[in-house]
């Protein structure tokens, strides 16, 4: 197995354009992943008896085949990037629900009873005290769901989508390895940096966290 | 000032908490609960700023009915220090103060200069501001759960136990530290705790609760150990209840007379009169003067610890003033029980 490099040198433009498609689907999911988790989130974690019905919605969604998501959602979106994008928020779900659910799981009573105790109303509680210290937990799941959805997105070249996946199917049927070879090491290369970048926002978002004394 | 009036609560699990209570708190004093766990007093604590409601009767904060104000200004209005500190661990020590400023929507610059000042108050360096909590050590954490509770300057605080979870030497340091800071503030405070000594070295009023939240005797700290209710705050208050007695009177009305001379024992002063040591023929102990405002409970220890029998009196500046006599002391503390007593 050899890798012709002088097909990637002529087609630098076509694997940027890929790379950020690619990118642009799987950080869209996420980003409505957790638009969409944290409010059902709060739900779940304040309302106990909905809390293993969402949880389990969430289980339950991500065990449909992929292409199974796709299909159904054709007469819905058709072949389009909202789509691609439907289907990869669904499965960051399992991921983000539950990590929010159980990143205010651990937020500190005495902390929520102390915010109480001060005069501190519900929205602001959940805004300035739980959601800040849920943070770590909840990051947890946002970097295995944006790295997930990394891997995820090629599947969508079956709806003539997928970034970096339709060089895939483009090395596959020509029976020529470099762009499969070139699609996997970007797409790792994609799910390490993006994973990095949460790290580095992580880091940012919690100074209480760094000096450990 | 919180007054309450036949207060009752029931959790819903079926215990009764806190049984037909009516408590008056008067205003600028201590007003310490007391009483061992389960007993409802923190239930009674933390109805005064509605984190628990009553089931039934009323309490009135400054006049007003609790429950006819909204919960979050109410709270807003009242200082809470909470067991074990409760900092927000998110949050700078000046942010974890300036909470309840922020939340009156005083400006952001503001509320950090007003608690970089009670940083001062409670006596920690001005640098502690930028920590995170888990930077300081418990007895810090405390302190500025102080602070916090004192930002909106509030007529009312609460303490829940807020020395709890502190080292004994720690806490004794924290507790003169209330007490300083009250004798400027002059706040009305609630404290609860379940240690008698605690609650007898600060407060101005000490309410005993029993199991099944009934207030079983509320009275002055030297009203409670000269006459108590029943064998159960005898027992609660403990065996040296008369003992504690005497760390509330101090040495002031104690007779003085002048240093003995050619007995066993001679107190050697330095040339500003101050007490060196006490000496005998062949040997020379060290001496411990105690000054007028020391408790009559350390002039007794001394009086029994010391080979001497003598007591060395000194005034603020550590010159001989006199020496007392275990006699004397004795009498005294007898003389103590018997006002206490009386005046009860």
């Amino acid at each position: 197995m050899t890798i012709d490099w002088s097909w990637i040198g002529d087609h630098t433009d076509d694997l940027t354009t890929l790379t950020i498609s690619h990118l642009q689907a799987a950080l869209t999911a996420v980003f409505l992943g957790v638009l969409i988790s944290l409010p059902l989130a709060v739900i779940a974690h304040r309302v106990r008896p909905l809390r293993g019905f969402l949880l389990g919605v969430s289980n339950v969604l991500f065990t449909i085949p992929s292409i199974a998501v796709f299909v159904l959602l054709l007469p819905v979106s058709g072949l389009t990037r909202t789509t691609t994008v439907i289907g990869l928020t669904i499965y960051t779900l399992v991921v983000l629900l539950r990590n929010t659910v159980e990143g205010l799981d651990s937020v500190p009573v005495k902390a929520k009873e102390a915010a109480k105790a001060m005069g501190t109303r519900p929205l602001r509680t959940l805004l300035t005290v739980e959601f800040p210290l849920a943070l770590p937990v909840i990051m947890a799941g946002v970097r295995i769901a944006t790295v997930m959805s990394i891997s995820l997105v090629s599947v969508a070249t079956y709806i003539g989508d997928g970034g970096l996946g339709q060089l895939f199917t483009d090395g596959f049927q020509r029976n020529f390895p470099t762009p499969v070879i070139v699609g996997v090491v970007l797409t790792l290369l994609l799910a390490v940096v993006a994973d990095a970048a949460l790290v580095a926002l992580q880091y940012v978002l919690t100074p209480w966290r760094r000096r450990r004394a | 000032m919180i007054q309450f009036d036949a207060v009752h609560k029931r959790f819903p699990n079926g215990t009764t908490a806190v049984h037909d209570l009516s408590l008056e708190v008067p205003e600028g004093g201590v007003t310490v609960l007391v009483g061992s766990s389960g007993c409802g007093k923190t239930t009674t604590l933390r109805m005064i700023n509605r984190m628990v409601e009553p089931t039934s009767g009323t309490i009135r904060v400054g006049g007003k009915d609790v429950t006819r104000q909204d919960a979050a200004d109410l709270r807003r209005s009242i200082g809470y220090v909470i067991q074990q500190s409760g900092l927000f661990p998110h949050r700078t020590v000046l942010d974890n103060i300036a909470t309840v400023p922020l939340l009156l929507g005083w400006s952001r610059r503001r509320a950090r200069a007003r608690a970089a000042e009670l940083l001062e108050t409670v006596g920690l360096a001005a640098d502690a501001g930028k920590r995170y909590p888990h930077q300081l050590s418990g007895g810090q954490q405390q302190r500025v759960g102080v602070a916090r509770a004192l930002a909106a300057d509030p007529p009312v605080l609460l303490m829940d136990e807020p020395f709890g979870a502190v080292d004994p030497v720690v806490r004794t340091q924290l507790q003169d530290e209330l007490l300083r800071l009250q004798k400027e503030l002059n706040k009305t405070i609630v404290f609860v705790t379940h240690d008698v000594d605690e609650a007898v070295r600060l407060g101005d009023q000490i309410a005993i609760f029993r199991t099944g939240g009934h207030l079983v005797q509320c009275a002055s700290p030297t009203e409670l150990l000269a006459r108590p209710a029943d064998d159960f705050v005898a027992d609660f208050l403990g065996a040296e209840r008369g003992l504690k007695l005497l760390s509330l009177r101090t040495l002031a009305d104690v007779p003085k007379g002048p240093a003995p001379e050619g007995g066993d024992w001679s107190l050697v002063l330095d040339a500003a009169d101050k007490p060196l040591h006490w000496a005998s023929k062949d040997t020379e102990i060290p001496v411990r003067p105690l000054k007028d405002d020391d408790s009559l409970l350390s002039a007794l220890n001394e009086s029994i610890a010391s080979p001497t029998g003598l007591i060395a009196r000194v005034d603020a500046d550590g010159v001989l003033t006199g020496v007392s006599s275990r006699d004397d002391i004795h009498r005294h503390a007898g003389q103590a029980h018997t006002e206490a007593r009386v005046a009860a």
